[in-house]
């Protein structure tokens, strides 16, 4: 089950603490927001990318599932 | 026998005082938190683990308050009381807060290790029951312990204290509220509630009949035990 | 003596050729009454237990695109309501945020009872009992012109679902199609975290169908005429007529109708052509796109062609640059502005807009440091699709057109500090917000 990280652009406020949790996918812009790489998160790497939901003081980060041949944006 | 009674009842009083100590950093790391504060050596999510795990040394301090509160022999507390507040027969109003403060913490607690399967408005909510959990710790700690009396334990309130207003302080002035009625209510409270303790402070538990008067609602059995504590 | 039947006794022939949205309107000032309507447009059925899908294949059959920017399909759109599960509601988009077009506003105030006949005969089609129509606060006549509409109506005895006229807050991002839907729930006019789209849930949470006004408009006549009708104009992918709102260095600004397809040039001659040679246009607003002079001497206006040209038809604004503007510097001030009409939701579209319109002021001004271009052009990348809607989208790729665009003014700009136009006259204009309200 592969899935996609996404961020609600709205509820996130430039925090900046998923970025520290999971740099493998999310990297931060020049103003402190997250620049998230689209490519399905499988494995190895839930881990992490649960961890980086759960540590989001606002919750803005979210799991969808990728849907069928989802490939890197 | 009596050693082992003395025992918990200091393990108790002891095991008390380190969770409010814990209690205090707890609350003085969550304003970080809050503000996402970090440097390059101290990041942002190392910030929020220590805010998360000091938290959780609170429980482990706090489970060992209350069963040494309950096993002890000395005065009659049961399970129930510690987390249902108010039906004890040992000083119920001040062992109460302990129970109420108890609960605010468990809530907060749960929701926060269920995140994020709770939402994040109900989260908040119950988060914000941990700016009651402290001053009710406080209380119930100068109400029903033995050693309010002592200069060492007032110390560690007073500085509790000032780390918790310092910290609220701080938060204030990085993030100020924007709803001006919310700041002035924040402020007013920031006053009112440790000036109202200092006085009920000094008009209750320092004053030398405590133990004794019907306020503390000791009973009558546990008198001759309290009394090796009250200074005449 | 031959008998009329009844319900072709009061409809005339069908337009031929152009106008045929404005076809029954004779007098600029005034909006077409009912009777007058009426004597081309029969009443629009009333909305059943069950959709009409005869209606929505008729429209599929003419071929008709969302005439609001999206270009979407609008018999898909239509269908994806039905499938809602609720019973869905219906509004009409004449928000009209974007300060280059006034195309909307125009067709209410001149054609209420068109746009009326539209709504109506799409919420039949899609079983919808109840029908909005949004207009901007300011935009007093189309309001009114739509009040009293209504109240023809009633007067005449005519049976129709529930209609309500709603005036907007006058913001850009207000009539994008999240924003307006929860401006309708209650809230601000800013728009929301999509999904649900708002064909799924929207309006009370329920399926919402949601077009232009123009859109309605053309779909009334589909109805009244038929798909083949609608097919004689436009192209075989975009069939139909549009609305252009052409202003900025033309003699006769304002709005007109014209197929799909027509070259551009002959967009700008109807509207009284050129004072000065032509240096650049802006297609689709501010939300649109720059063409060079080359590419706009042989643009039509169409998707498919404009496309090819890395532009777009938008909700049909062209803007003619002069030769004696500065194109830079228009550029800047309409970044400018749109970052004073974000709704502020999210950071990258915050603190990206701000960056890009004082950056490109900086540079159109003269007011050079090194590095200037390369930010400009890695903060354009960085603000697309990073926001709840693509307001920032549309900024990026405004200016990565006028940087194409006008490249060789940023050669002159980079190295002179200035270009000739520093002193010629603001060409686009920018409506002036008395407050920022959203709701």
């Amino acid at each position: 089950m592969r899935y996609l990280l996404k961020v609600d652009p709205i509820a996130c406020d430039g925090r900046g603490i998923c970025a520290e949790l999971f740099p493998e996918r999310i990297d931060l812009d020049d103003w402190g927001f997250p620049i998230i790489d689209a490519t399905p998160i499988d494995g190895s790497l839930m881990s992490h990318a649960k961890r980086a939901i759960a540590a989001c003081p606002v919750l803005a980060l979210r799991l969808e599932h990728a849907p069928p041949g989802a490939v890197r944006r | 026998m009596i050693a082992a009674g003395q025992a918990t009842w200091y393990l108790s009083r002891g095991s008390g005082a380190v969770s409010l100590v814990l209690l205090t950093v707890s609350f003085v790391l969550g304003i970080p938190t809050l503000l996402s504060w970090g440097t390059p050596r101290v990041p942002r999510l190392v910030v929020q683990l220590m805010h998360r795990n000091v938290s959780l040394l609170v429980i482990v301090f706090l489970l060992i308050h209350i069963a040494t509160s309950v096993l002890d022999s000395f005065v009659s507390i049961s399970w129930i009381d510690a987390l249902v507040p108010f039906g004890g027969t040992y000083r119920p109003i001040w062992l109460g807060l302990g129970a109420l403060a108890a609960d605010c913490l468990i809530a907060v607690i749960v929701t926060s290790l269920l995140r994020p399967r709770v939402s994040f408005a109900l989260w908040k909510r119950v988060h914000w029951l941990a700016y009651a959990c402290w001053p009710i710790a406080i209380v119930h700690g100068l109400g029903t312990g033995t050693d309010t009396r002592y200069g060492w334990m007032q110390l560690l309130d007073a500085v509790c204290v000032a780390l918790v207003l310092g910290s609220i302080a701080w938060r204030l002035a990085v993030r100020p509220m924007q709803d001006p009625r919310r700041r002035t209510a924040t402020v007013a409270a920031v006053v009112a509630v440790p000036l109202a303790i200092a006085i009920w402070l000094f008009a209750g538990p320092m004053q030398a009949d405590w133990g004794k008067t019907h306020k503390a609602a000791t009973p009558a059995t546990t008198q001759d035990a309290t009394a090796e504590t009250t200074v005449p | 003596m031959q008998q009329i039947p009844a319900t072709e006794s009061r409809v005339g022939a069908a337009p031929h050729g152009l106008p045929r949205l404005l076809a029954s309107s004779r007098n600029h000032a005034h909006a077409v009454d009912l009777r007058t309507h009426r004597s081309t447009m029969q009443i629009p059925p009333l909305p059943q237990r069950r959709p009409r899908f005869d209606l929505i294949d008729a429209v599929d059959a003419a071929g008709l695109r969302g005439r609001g920017g999206g270009a979407f399909p609008t018999a898909t759109k239509m269908r994806a309501v039905t499938e809602g599960g609720r019973s869905p509601i219906l509004v009409v988009n004449g928000a009209e945020g974007e300060p280059a077009s006034s195309k909307d506003r125009m067709l209410m105030a001149r054609m209420p009872h068109l746009v009326i006949d539209g709504a109506l005969i799409g919420a039949a089609a899609v079983g919808a009992n109840e029908v909005i129509i949004c207009a901007e606060r300011t935009s007093i006549k189309a309001l009114n012109a739509l009040e009293v509409a209504v109240g023809e109506r009633v007067q005449a005895r005519e049976r129709f679902v529930p209609i309500r006229i709603v005036a907007i807050p006058p913001r850009f991002v207000a009539g994008e199609e999240s924003a307006l839907v929860h401006f309708l729930n209650g809230g601000e006019a800013k728009p929301t975290r999509v999904p649900p789209r708002v064909y799924q849930k929207g309006v009370k949470g329920r399926p919402t169908f949601l077009s232009n006004v123009e859109t309605f408009a053309h779909l009334a006549q589909i109805t009244q005429w038929g798909p083949s009708w609608f097919r004689q104009l436009g192209t075989d992918a975009e069939p139909g007529t549009m609305l252009a709102t052409v202003s900025g260095d033309v003699t006769r600004p304002g709005v007109c109708e014209m197929a799909i397809g027509t070259p551009l040039t002959d967009a700008i001659a109807n509207a009284g052509g050129t004072n000065s040679p032509i240096q650049a246009v802006l297609i689709g607003g501010y939300y649109g796109t720059w063409l060079g002079a080359a590419d706009a001497a042989a643009a039509t206006m169409s998707n498919a062609d404009l496309r090819s040209r890395d532009s777009g038809l938008g909700c049909g604004a062209v803007v003619v640059l002069p030769a004696g503007a500065c194109g830079l510097r228009e550029t800047a001030r309409v970044l400018t502005w749109m970052s004073t009409e974000s709704a502020g939701q999210c950071g990258p579209c915050v603190h990206g807009l701000g960056a890009l319109s004082s950056t490109l002021t900086a540079l159109a001004a003269g007011q050079i440091r090194p590095g200037m271009l390369d930010d400009l052009h890695r903060w354009a990348g960085l603000i697309d699709k990073r926001g709840a809607c693509s307001f920032p989208d549309g900024a990026a790729r405004l200016l990565r057109s006028a940087l194409q665009v006008f490249a060789g003014d940023i050669t002159l700009h980079l190295r002179h500090r200035s270009c000739s136009s520093a002193m010629a006259r603001p060409v686009l204009r920018l409506p002036k917000r008395e407050e920022v309200v959203w709701r």
